[in-house]
């Protein structure tokens, strides 16, 4: 980003990665196909880089509100700078806190999940399936993510990308306002679980093993831990994938072994 | 004329402790924090309407939701028939609108009708509550007390509906033998069914017998409504503001701490003066909430209005998965805490001296609280839009920023983010590294 200000230049969208995106090996994986799509599209976007922080998210949800309002304020004044309009993010959790609740502390953005990104890059066009259509006829079940879903009333958007590979989509038993979360959020991903007599990821996967997918398909990089743990946990890693709804695209559109930018 | 007085006595009484009661529930909530629910008033008449009024979320579970929903259209339109008797108790009336002739005959026919699906339905709900071991009817947040509530009032409405059948039954035989007083009115579709069960009695027996189900059903009503604040069948009155004061936020959306922005401004404003004394009522005497009055009175009213049926409950994954977290419980404990500050602060000449004791630590345990992952389930569950989620994050907030007390890899968590900006240990230089392998 801030090369592209030093060169008088403004992206039409800041591509927010979040800290699974930068840091987490499985979820660069994700990071990469999306911005793979964003070159293939020639979408004009941009980083921040190592000017982008945490947005404060498992903080707050921690019960940490300076820490957060300090992130909240010191990502504001970073984008602000900028002059940044829309965003878009591969994390349902910075999605909510960009959209939801940084506007009261000064920070006013268009804030779009990668879903909804890449459902208006294919609906104008920008985005073309390759002619090998590898998921045709594959049996893909999506497991809505809390933050996306329950939490900001977005079924559609990802569900109609699926639809777009041309596969079998398979609603999980509870989908959509009743779907189960996969005991990551508030700030769980951070700590072990509590004492019980089982994990939430290991009953969420087993009720995406019910439909004997093929892919389980995911849209946040905390739900794809979580079921690709719940995955090993059931020996069924040979049998069934988990991929993020971009990574799934990228490969329909043949973008995954074409070095770009 | 002395069982007119005898009614305007009973009805005055029954009136004054319900009016007590209620004064003292609205003091309880208003003694939570301030909360504005005064914006967008279209939507939330609206919300009001769906939710409550239209039964909207009820029947994300068929069986008990259409019970349920026959129960409330029986309460509510049998109530109608309340005023008939009000205004008969007090004026030595009989059927004092019998004069509206065909109308009125619909009117007690459907009543009856009513009356049959209430009874059937309170039949069915408790079988499922003492004969099915339905996990959320069955579980240990209920055991005592709140299992008991339930099942008194189930048992009060059968008896209720049986007392208005038989006096309407007994009253269809008076008007049929010409008794005095008994004019010819209404239609008995499902009374006419007892009327065998009264058929040989003498003519005083009849008229014992509709005189006697009569004052049980006025007296078994008001007896009701004397019970129900003490109950959590509050909720057939707290469901419409508390629905109409429903967060109309995303679900996923936090409030943000006004008191906190303004402490993080002085710290990022070089130009102000960290020793300007902030004006008193900006400053919170705490952060988050540790007992039940730093709630927000619609959180307390929540908790008056949440009537136990434990769909939050078993929504809730930590739950599922056998972890102690309840949102149910959070709710009941929440409003055991305030009603025993409430009735302590009233012992006390309205003064509230601290008992050692708090809401969190002595109800809801740190256990309970880090097990919720926000996925706001319980939100979604309620039948009329209570949110324990938001309860249980507001105590995290006091936890961390009152106490310090946190789990150590939350405590990891917070100084990665202090150190780095980001949650793991990652060096914050590295946060471009992928931008490489594209």
């Amino acid at each position: 980003m801030a090369e592209l200000t030093a060169d008088g230049k403004t992206p039409d969208v800041l591509f927010w990665v979040g800290c699974a995106g930068s840091f987490d090996d499985r979820a660069k994986r994700i990071t990469k196909a999306i911005a793979r799509i964003l070159n293939a599209s020639e979408t004009s976007f941009a980083v921040l880089g190592q000017e982008e922080s945490c947005t404060g998210d498992p903080a707050k949800r921690a019960g940490n509100e300076f820490l957060y309002q300090m992130q909240a304020a010191q990502n504001i004044a970073t984008l602000n700078g900028y002059g940044i309009k829309r965003i878009i993010t591969g994390c349902p959790h910075c999605f909510n806190i960009l959209k939801n609740e940084y506007p009261e502390l000064g920070g006013n953005y268009e804030v779009l999940h990668h879903t909804q990104f890449i459902r208006e890059l294919i609906e104008t066009g920008k985005l073309k399936m390759s002619d090998g259509a590898p998921f045709k006829g594959k049996r893909i079940t999506f497991h809505d993510p809390c933050y996306l879903g329950r939490g900001n009333g977005e079924y559609l958007a990802p569900r109609e990308v699926i639809q777009k590979l041309d596969a079998e989509l398979l609603e999980m038993r509870r989908c959509k306002q009743n779907a189960m979360c996969c005991g990551a959020g508030g700030a769980q991903m951070f700590k072990e679980a509590e004492n019980g007599d089982s994990e939430v990821n290991h009953e969420r996967t087993q009720e995406a093993l019910e439909n004997k997918p093929e892919v389980i398909a995911t849209g946040c990089p905390f739900c794809n831990t979580m079921i690709t743990d719940g995955v090993k946990n059931a020996n069924k890693e040979t049998e069934v994938e988990v991929k993020d709804i971009a990574e799934l695209i990228a490969e329909a559109a043949d973008l995954l072994d074409t070095p770009a930018s | 004329m002395l069982s007119q007085l005898l009614f305007l006595v009973i009805l005055g009484t029954a009136s004054f402790f319900f009016a007590k009661r209620i004064s003292v529930i609205r003091r309880n909530i208003l003694s939570g924090i301030d909360w504005d629910g005064s914006d967008r008033k279209a939507e939330r008449w609206k919300t009001m309407a769906r939710v409550a009024l239209g039964q909207g979320k009820m029947t994300a579970r068929p069986v008990a939701g259409i019970m349920h929903i026959i129960i409330y259209v029986g309460f509510v339109l049998i109530n109608i028939e309340m005023l008939e008797i009000v205004i008969d108790g007090l004026f030595g009336t009989h059927r004092v609108f019998a004069f509206l002739g065909d109308f009125y005959n619909f009117l007690i026919a459907s009543f009856e009708w009513l009356a049959a699906g209430v009874i059937f339905a309170c039949v069915v709900f408790f079988i499922r509550r003492n004969g099915m071991a339905l996990a959320r009817l069955t579980s240990k947040d209920l055991q005592g007390w709140p299992s008991l509530d339930a099942n008194i009032i189930l048992v009060a409405e059968v008896i209720l509906m049986f007392a208005f059948l038989s006096m309407n039954a007994a009253d269809g035989i008076a008007q049929s033998r010409g008794l005095d007083h008994y004019t010819i009115a209404g239609s008995f579709p499902v009374s006419s069914f007892l009327m065998p069960l009264y058929a040989g009695l003498t003519d005083a027996g009849v008229i014992a017998v509709e005189r006697g189900m009569w004052w049980a059903h006025i007296i078994g009503v008001l007896s009701f409504l004397v019970y129900v604040p003490y109950s959590k069948h509050f909720h057939i009155m707290l469901a419409f503001p508390n629905t109409y004061f429903s967060n109309l936020k995303a679900p996923a959306a936090m409030d943000n701490m006004a008191a906190v922005t303004k402490e993080v401004q002085l710290m990022m404003d070089p130009s102000a003066d960290p020793f300007a004394a902030a004006p008193a009522d900006e400053v919170p005497s705490k952060f988050g909430a540790k007992d039940a009055p730093d709630l927000t009175w619609k959180q307390l009213m929540e908790a008056y209005t949440c009537t136990e049926c434990g769909r939050c409950t078993s929504e809730c994954p930590a739950n599922q998965t056998g972890k102690l977290l309840s949102p149910r419980k959070i709710m009941m404990s929440t409003r055991d805490r305030i009603e025993e500050i409430g009735a302590a602060r009233e012992a006390n000449g309205g003064e509230w001296k601290p008992d050692g004791k708090s809401l969190l630590g002595d109800w809801i345990t740190e256990e309970e609280l880090w097990a919720c992952t926000s996925c706001q389930a319980c939100v979604q569950a309620c039948p009329i839009n209570i949110s324990p989620m938001g309860i249980i994050l507001d105590m995290r907030r006091s936890l961390i920023m009152e106490d310090s007390k946190s789990p150590e890899s939350i405590t990891s968590m917070f100084n990665n983010i202090e150190n780095n900006g980001a949650p793991w240990a990652f060096p914050a230089g590295d946060r471009g590294n992928w931008t490489k392998e594209v």
